[in-house]
C-alpha cells in the first residue's frame, strides 16, 4: 500500500520533494537528490518532461526512487501521449510498483525546448483521473475488464492563487469527483488565499498539500513572474529576497515560516527545492518537521 | 472562410526551380483568398511582378470564382488553355483545397502559392479568428457557445489549466482564457454544462482524414438527401 495514501489517511501531516529525471542516461545527480530528500520526505515527485523539456522518462526514473527504498509519485502529463499510450503506461507504472500517481495537464510545447512538437493533449486531466480511477477498480477507459488493475494513490494540482477562485474551485471539485484523492497545490504565497481553497475543498474528502517554492534567489524571483505560467510573486516576498544580504538564508527562513503555518490548515508540504536540496532539511526543522 | 498566408518566397522558387519552370501561369481565387487579401488580383499582379525580377515570364493569370470548385476551376484552365499551355508550371495563390483542384484540371505541375491555416471567423474587415478547427463532434452545446477545442490552445475540454493566471491564458498571454469564458458565459446563462460536470474525452475518429460528403445518394442524383458522410 502507498505509504503516503496511509499517511494522509492517518491524518499525519505529509512532506514530499520533487526530483527531476537527468537529460541523458547518467543517473548520478538525480540519485544524489534522491539520497538527499529521500529521507526527509513521505514520497518524491518524479517530474515528466517538466516545462516541456526532454528529460528521461518519469517511468523510469519513478522506478529509480523505488530502487533507492524511497516512495516515488510518478507523474503524468497529457501533454505527449494519447489515450492509448497513457492508459499503456499507468499499467507500466502499476507494474514496476509505483504506486503514487499526479496527473497534470502539461506545459505547452511552444514554451519548451522543442517548441516545433505537436501537443498531444489528447485526453486532459481531469479525464486521466477519471481513467486511472476506472483502472484502480479493473477496468479500462472502454469500460472493459482487464487481466489486474491499479491501485494508485491518485493526485491533481490545484492552484489557489490563480484567480478567478470560483472557476478554480468548480475546476478542483470536478477533479476530486473524477478520482483525486490529494492535491498538490502550485506554490502558496498568499496564506489566506490557501485558506480559503482548504476550506472549500476540503468538504469534498481530498487532501490538500500546500506548495513550497525555495526563492533561492532575486533570479529566481524574475524567472517565475516573467517565465513561469501560472505563478506570481507578490511583490512584498520578492522584495524581501531581493533586499536580502543572503537571499538563500532569506528563502529558507521565508519557506520555513511559510510551512510553519500550514501546518495548521494543509495536510501536508509539498517542496520544490529548485536545486537546493541541502535546505530542505532545515526549513523542515524550523518548522518544527524533523 | 479559409485563411490563408502568403508562403515564403524562397520556397516558392525553389520549387520552380525543381521543375526548372520558366514560363509560369498564376492562378487565384476569387473568394476566400481574394477577402484574405492572399490571392486576388492584387495579389497576383505582385506575385507577377515578383516573378519577373527573378527572371521568370509569366504566360497569364486567372481568378476564378472560387478555387476549390472542380468545375468551375477546369473551367477556368480550359478558358486559359493557350497561356497555360505555354508554361512550365501553375502558381497557385489559394489554400490547398484549391491547389488541389487546379492540380486536378491541368497536366502541368501545380505549386502552392500560399499556406492554408485555418478556417476563419471574419471579425471585421482583414481581421480574422480561429473559431472551429471542425473535429465533427461539436462540444459547443456544453460550453456556452465557446469552442475549447479550438480556442483553448491547449485543447482542453476540462480546464483551465495550470497556467491560467488571473483570466489571461498561458499560452497566448494576451487572451482571456477560454476556460473562464466559458465559465462566465454558463454562469450568466445560468446553465450547467463544462461547469458542473467533466466533459468525456472527444471521439476522434470522428476526425478521420480524408473527409468526404456525398448528398447525392447512391445513383448520384442531386438532392436526394439519401446521400452519404463521414
Amino acid at each position: 500500500m502507498s505509504r503516503l495514501r496511509d499517511a494522509l489517511e492517518r491524518g499525519e501531516f505529509v512532506v514530499t520533494g520533487e526530483v527531476a529525471p537527468p537529460l541523458g542516461t547518467d543517473m548520478t545527480a538525480m540519485r544524489e537528490s534522491v539520497a538527499t530528500l529521500g529521507p526527509l520526505c513521505h514520497a518524491l515527485n518524479v517530474t515528466d518532461n517538466q516545462g516541456a523539456t526532454l528529460h528521461l522518462s518519469s517511468l523510469a526514473a519513478s522506478r529509480v526512487v523505488l530502487d533507492m527504498g524511497f516512495e516515488p509519485i510518478f507523474q503524468q502529463t497529457c501533454r505527449d501521449r494519447n489515450r492509448l499510450a497513457l492508459q499503456s503506461d499507468l499499467l507500466a507504472a502499476w507494474t514496476l510498483g509505483l504506486e503514487n500517481l499526479l496527473v497534470v495537464t502539461g506545459d505547452d510545447p511552444r514554451g519548451g525546448d522543442h517548441p516545433e512538437a505537436k501537443g498531444v493533449f489528447d485526453i486532459d486531466s481531469t479525464q486521466l483521473l477519471a481513467i486511472a480511477r476506472g483502472m484502480n477498480e479493473g477496468r479500462d477507459m472502454l469500460g472493459r475488464e482487464m487481466a489486474g488493475g491499479t491501485g494508485f494513490c491518485l493526485g491533481a494540482a490545484a492552484f489557489p492563487e490563480a484567480e478567478p477562485w470560483d472557476v478554480q474551485r468548480e475546476r478542483a471539485l470536478r477533479k476530486v469527483e473524477a478520482g483525486a484523492e490529494f492535491f498538490q497545490t502550485q506554490a502558496v504565497f498568499d496564506i489566506e488565499k490557501f485558506a480559503r481553497a482548504a476550506e472549500e475543498l476540503r468538504p469534498s474528502g481530498v487532501k490538500l498539500i500546500a506548495g513550497i517554492l525555495l526563492l533561492k534567489s532575486p533570479r529566481v524571483v524574475k524567472f517565475i513572474n516573467e517565465r513561469l505560467a501560472g505563478l506570481m510573486v507578490p511583490e512584498h516576498l520578492g522584495a524581501r529576497i531581493e533586499e536580502a544580504v543572503d537571499p538563500l538564508a532569506e528563502s529558507i527562513e521565508l519557506a520555513t515560516e511559510q510551512v510553519r503555518a500550514l501546518r495548521e490548515i494543509a495536510d501536508g508540504v509539498h517542496i520544490m527545492p529548485l536545486g537546493v536540496d541541502a535546505a530542505v532539511g532545515e526549513v523542515l526543522a524550523g518548522a518544527g518537521l524533523t | 472562410m479559409i485563411i490563408t498566408k502568403p508562403r515564403e518566397w524562397d520556397r516558392i522558387l525553389a520549387n520552380l526551380a525543381e521543375v526548372d519552370a520558366r514560363r509560369v501561369f498564376v492562378m487565384g481565387c476569387g473568394q476566400c483568398a481574394t477577402v484574405a487579401r492572399t490571392g486576388g488580383e492584387d495579389e497576383i499582379a505582385e506575385a507577377t511582378e515578383r516573378l519577373s525580377a527573378a527572371g521568370i515570364e509569366v504566360t497569364g493569370w486567372a481568378v476564378g470564382e472560387v478555387a476549390c470548385h472542380s468545375g468551375g476551376t477546369r473551367l477556368e484552365t480550359r478558358r486559359h488553355s493557350g497561356s497555360i499551355d505555354e508554361a512550365d508550371a501553375v502558381l497557385v495563390l489559394s489554400c490547398g483545397a484549391g491547389v488541389q483542384t487546379v492540380a486536378d484540371a491541368t497536366s502541368k505541375p501545380v505549386f502552392p502559392g500560399l499556406e492554408s491555416v485555418f478556417l476563419g471567423n471574419v471579425v471585421r474587415h482583414g481581421v480574422f479568428e480561429e473559431r472551429c478547427q471542425m473535429c465533427g463532434e461539436c462540444v459547443l452545446d456544453m460550453t456556452a457557445g465557446i469552442c475549447p477545442v479550438t480556442t483553448c490552445p491547449k485543447g482542453l475540454l476540462n480546464g483551465p489549466c495550470g497556467g491560467m493566471w488571473d483570466g489571461t491564458c498561458e499560452v497566448v498571454t494576451d487572451r482571456e482564457c477560454t476556460h473562464v469564458l466559458i465559465s462566465r458565459r454558463l454562469a450568466e446563462q445560468s446553465r450547467g454544462g463544462a461547469s458542473d460536470r467533466v466533459l468525456a474525452p472527444k471521439d476522434h475518429s470522428k476526425q478521420l482524414k480524408p473527409g468526404s460528403v456525398n448528398l447525392r445518394g447512391e445513383r448520384g442524383e442531386r438532392g436526394t438527401r439519401r446521400g452519404t458522410a463521414r
